[in-house]
């Protein structure tokens, strides 16, 4: 007996909308590939690269609790502002995001992240300054390359004191299209 | 928060025990009352989901829960007679409430087994599912769960 897409569908839906889970997600796709968006109900949570969910279901249930579930209607509106960003339309975001997983230098360092405005890059060094740690660019580097939410948390705007593009948990080839795609690189 | 997390991802949960379950009501409740019961049963799981102390007998946990909303089902269902009011009950308690009670002190497997049998009044076949083993073996279980509750042999660390 197996239960059809649309039944499925309207338990997933029922769940999202009554408020009954720690954290919902979906695969969404992207010019840059499948893309695994994670909520909670205070906000965006985690984009994945690897957009596998048996890879993610333990961790986001041991961040965020066990009610982990796939649902369209638990991502809705960050997956409508992606599809805007990745066609042009859109130049900042506004989502709620929950940084709860990460340490309180992480969530200052990626509240600074933030600012930095569409189109732009900075530095490691110079993002390091701005969050009171100038010698701190490893650290602010590290950060980086734990950055749960990336795309709406632009580390992709983050490189090298001399302009190389240094890393991507994404893939270097994803950063130098991200920054295409906002004109800070020629195409 | 790292909490520990003792439960599968409720997304694992339930994809491996969907279609056992939306198999049970049908067989119960047949089409469109399956599909209601089938989404309820779920969100009375989520709802349970993060109060519950160990991921064991979880199929055993949610064919409970199907169990209890096809006895609802069949209890709303019923005609209501509008001439004689109904007449209110010592212990109102429904039976299966009462078999909970009383085999709460068996091991787990027993327990199931008895609750699932004589509470619901499930099919050997639909105990096997639950507990993942043989229609046999359920009935096995079942019984010696019941002689235990009749010899009163139920161990302290069971309770």
């Amino acid at each position: 007996m197996t239960v059809t897409p649309d039944l499925d569908l309207r338990f997933r839906e029922a769940a999202a909308a009554e408020g009954l889970l720690d954290v919902g997600f979906d695969v969404i796709e992207s010019p840059i590939g499948p893309l695994l968006v994670a909520a909670t109900n205070r906000g965006l949570a985690r984009i994945f690269f690897d957009a596998e969910p048996e890879l993610h279901l333990e961790r986001l249930a041991q961040a965020y609790g066990p009610r982990v579930l796939r649902s369209a209607g638990s991502v809705d509106s960050a997956h409508r502002q992606l599809d805007e960003y990745f066609s042009g339309s859109r130049s900042s975001f506004e989502l709620d995001v929950d940084l709860r997983g990460s340490a309180p230098f992480a969530q200052h360092v990626l509240d600074e992240l933030a600012r930095v405005p569409y189109g732009q890059t900075t530095t490691y060094g110079t993002l390091a300054a701005k969050v009171g740690s100038p010698r701190g660019a490893r650290a602010v580097g590290m950060v980086m390359n734990r950055n749960p939410i990336p795309i709406v948390l632009p580390c992709h705007r983050v490189v090298g004191a001399n302009g190389s593009l240094t890393g991507y948990a994404g893939g270097l080839d994803v950063k130098e299209k991200l920054l295409r795609l906002e004109g800070a690189l020629l195409a | 928060m790292e909490a520990t997390v003792t439960v599968p991802p409720f997304e694992s949960f339930y994809v491996e025990h969907r279609d056992v379950v939306l198999g049970f009501l049908r067989r119960r409740l047949g089409g469109q009352a399956a599909e209601d019961a089938f989404q309820e049963t779920f969100l009375r799981a989520l709802r349970a989901y993060d109060r519950l102390d160990h991921g064991e007998h979880l199929r055993a946990w949610v064919l409970t829960i199907a169990a209890r909303l096809v006895i609802d089902t069949s209890r709303r269902s019923k005609p209501v007679s509008h001439e004689l009011p109904e007449v209110p009950v010592e212990d109102g308690r429904p039976a299966y409430a009462q078999i909970e009670h009383l085999a709460g002190g068996l091991p787990p497997t027993e327990r199931a087994a008895v609750v699932l049998r004589y509470a619901y009044d499930l099919a050997y076949d639909d105990i096997a599912l639950a507990l993942d083993s043989t229609p046999e073996a359920a009935r096995q279980a079942a019984s010696s769960g019941v002689r235990r509750l009749r010899a009163g042999r139920i161990h302290d660390r069971y309770a």
